[in-house]
């Protein structure tokens, strides 16, 4: 009986060390894998804070304002004015439906006809 | 084995001597006893020794353990969660609607190890045909001295590094460095103000704020729990845009030699439109004047909106007619002596250009003409006690409470004395000096409803509370009066049709340094708020030595200079904010045109 004994708990003594080595080595390249995915986080915001800033320097209103005096001739583009408001009261209202046209009209004239047709 | 204590060899061989047998008992006995105390002694002895051993072992490891904890890199916890803060070491400023104004980048610094350094001669030729403000000389012999670090540049551009990268010389290299950046350029730049590199080493730098709001609030742009979430200010980028234009171009046309302006909210006290001219890039900011004579208003980096402390002249007349109403010795209606010249002691107080608007003038008309006389009069029936609380509690005698390092040291300039000919002059606005700033907040406690509250560059979220320094009545009655001026007194070209501006007018000689005053250098002010009927916005602009050279005459009062130059801000900014414009309902035949 002893022997036995001996043999299963060595047996499971190899089998925990195999799963132990396992779960090790596992354990490691999640996280490799996980610092390797956090440098591409700090890299991809460091590129959206680049990109952030590019943004803002591209729409600061010096530039846009130098852009619409260049390309007036296309947009037309004038600063906001107090006239620009309208008043609901200024808007027009739908024209009203003109009755459909229920009746027939003889036209007559002459038709002629060019040569070949 | 056992010893027999009583062995019978030796009992018969001792009953045979006649010796007592009981003495060879005692005697093995004894030897027995011996035995088992040695016996235990040395099992006391060997657990004794186990302990200790133990103990020594324990403590060994623990010192191991504290000693080589000590003596390791720190390394950071790879297991825990990732933190969604590894961002930028210092927080992001933006205007109001989210705009940024500040941001970082990354960038690189570059510095040179002359030990490891193939080529010093060749290299320093190089790197100064990359930068061309470093000199190849000095480089050379910086890099053959002997020392073994070298500083070169603080910031690089990519292809800047890319350059210093094809020189190929392993002696140079690279660290990493987060760099300010005010994408806007010279945008709001005495509000922004500045960053700079504080303590440095080779793999990081800490950017620490210069001036402006940047070094106000150092410690919370700064804070890492919050570098995550970026300041919002109250500046609106579209509106100090807008009113830099305007005001630049006000400035060039009227010949000034500086100009500043002020947009505030009444009712929250924020600062949309901070602006002074003329003005610096903050990615680039210049360094100090260091000329002693030099005037601080002569260096871009003055603010003249919070630092520029001069007297601010006629617009301070709302105020003691503003307090005279208040404690109920006159109504707009009153008739006030404003018989010029005021002779009062060894003084003479005249009106501007000689004029005399007397004998008797109106309240309203006192401020609708400028009177100096009357407004003297009415600042006599108040006297110099009430004068200075009520002064005192519109913030005039305290530097403004804004979040920009320049305001604590920007304080008022307050008469040392305060006899009545101080009261006289104080009434409109000589003799005692105060920025911009304060006259804003001044102001928009009048446009407020009489409630005074603190301005700030930072956005507030609704409305706040402040003290109550006049009656609603008598806020309501200011604000009539500053309207008349516009539509009838001396600012008349400061109206914007559907607006309905108020203000008042200022020009105030410039003091000289060895006292006495200039005849021909003048501050021109113009302080209004619109719309008059219900007042949400104040506006301050002021112009420094300005001429209007458009006229057969050479004019400096604030009426040709600082009014069209609001007028025109008013005009840009006010459809900007929202602000619809009260004009004329349409006439009902015109709709009906309209709708058929």
């Amino acid at each position: 009986m002893r022997p036995v004994l001996y043999i299963l708990s060595f047996l499971a003594l190899i089998a925990l060390g195999f799963w132990a080595y396992r779960e090790n080595y596992a354990t490691q390249a999640a996280l490799k894998d996980v610092e390797g995915l956090r440098s591409e986080i700090a890299g991809l915001r460091e590129s959206l804070a680049v990109q952030r800033a590019e943004w803002a320097y591209l729409n600061r209103p010096d530039r846009l304002r130098q852009l619409v005096d260049a390309n007036f001739d296309r947009l037309g583009l004038m600063p906001m004015e107090p006239s620009q408001f309208g008043t609901a009261a200024a808007v027009a209202y739908p024209a009203p439906k003109m009755p459909e046209v229920s009746f027939t009209t003889d036209v007559q004239g002459t038709i002629t006809t060019e040569e070949g047709l | 084995m056992r010893v027999p204590l009583r062995p019978l060899a030796r009992i018969l061989q001792a009953r045979q001597d006649g010796v007592n047998p009981d003495q060879i008992e005692k005697e093995n006995l004894r030897i027995r006893h011996e035995g088992m105390r040695e016996k235990s002694r040395g099992r006391a002895q060997f657990r004794l020794l186990i302990l200790c051993v133990t103990f020594v072992a324990a403590f060994a490891t623990i010192g191991a353990r504290m000693g080589l904890m000590a003596a390791t890199e720190p390394v950071e916890p790879r297991t825990s969660a990732p933190g969604a803060e590894i961002v930028a070491g210092r927080a992001d400023i933006t205007d109001r609607n989210g705009r940024i104004l500040a941001t970082n980048m990354t960038t690189h610094s570059l510095y040179a190890q002359p030990k490891v350094m193939v080529d010093p001669k060749g290299t320093a030729a190089k790197l100064a045909a990359i930068f061309p403000e470093l000199d190849a000389a000095a480089l050379e012999r910086r890099f053959t001295d002997g020392r073994s670090f070298v500083w070169i540049r603080k910031v690089l551009s990519p292809e800047q590094m890319q350059m210093v990268h094809e020189i190929g010389d392993p002696g140079l290299l690279f660290g990493p460095r987060e760099m300010r950046l005010y994408p806007n350029g010279t945008l709001a730049a005495h509000v922004l103000g500045g960053a700079s590199f504080g303590a440095e080493g080779v793999h990081s730098a800490e950017v620490i704020g210069t001036a402006g709001i940047e070094k106000a609030l150092d410690t919370r742009l700064r804070d890492p729990a919050q570098a995550g979430s970026p300041l919002t200010l109250s500046i609106d980028l579209s509106l100090q845009a807008t009113v830099e234009e305007v005001l630049d171009a006000g400035m060039t046309m009227l010949n000034a030699k500086g100009a500043a302006a002020i947009l505030m909210d009444a009712r929250t006290g924020e600062i949309l439109v901070m602006a002074s001219l003329p003005t610096f890039d903050p990615n680039d900011r210049p360094s100090p004047l260091v000329d002693k004579d030099a005037e601080p208003g002569d260096s871009p980096l003055f603010n003249r909106a919070v630092q520029g402390v001069y007297e601010l002249g006629s617009t301070f007349k709302i105020f003691a007619v503003a307090q005279a109403m208040e404690l109920g010795l006159v109504t707009p209606s009153t008739m006030v002596d404003a018989d010029a010249p005021l002779i009062w002691g060894k003084y003479k107080i005249k009106e501007f250009d000689g004029h005399n608007y007397g004998p008797l003038l109106s309240v309203t008309d006192v401020i609708a003409k400028s009177s100096n006389v009357g407004t003297a009069h009415i600042a006599l029936m108040i006297g110099p006690l009430r004068q200075q609380a009520f002064l005192k509690s519109l913030g005039f005698f305290e530097p403004t409470p804004v979040e920009l390092i320049e305001a604590p040291g920007a304080k008022p300039l307050i008469p040392k004395k305060w006899p009545e000919i101080v009261t006289i002059t104080t009434s409109y606005g000589h003799g005692m000096s105060a920025s911009p700033l304060h006259l804003a907040a001044a102001y928009a406690a009048i446009a407020n409803g009489g409630v005074m509250i603190k301005p700030t560059l930072l956005k507030r979220d609704g409305a706040t509370t402040g003290v109550r320094v006049m009656s609603e009545e008598t806020a309501s009655e200011s604000v009539k009066m500053l309207r008349r001026v516009v539509v009838e007194g001396t600012a008349t070209l400061g109206e914007v049709p559907g607006y309905e501006v108020a203000g008042k007018t200022g020009t105030a000689e410039k003091t000289k340094k060895t006292g006495g005053y200039y005849d021909d250098k003048v501050i021109n002010t113009f302080a209004a708020m619109f719309p008059a009927s219900n007042p949400q916005y104040v506006l301050i602009v002021t112009l420094d030595e300005p001429l209007d050279t458009t006229m057969s005459e050479d004019r400096h009062t604030a009426g040709w200079t600082a009014v069209p130059v609001a007028a025109e801000i008013i005009r840009r900014v006010a459809p900007l904010m929202g602000l619809r414009p009260k004009l004329e309902p349409p006439a009902t035949d015109a709709v009906t045109a309209a709708s058929n």
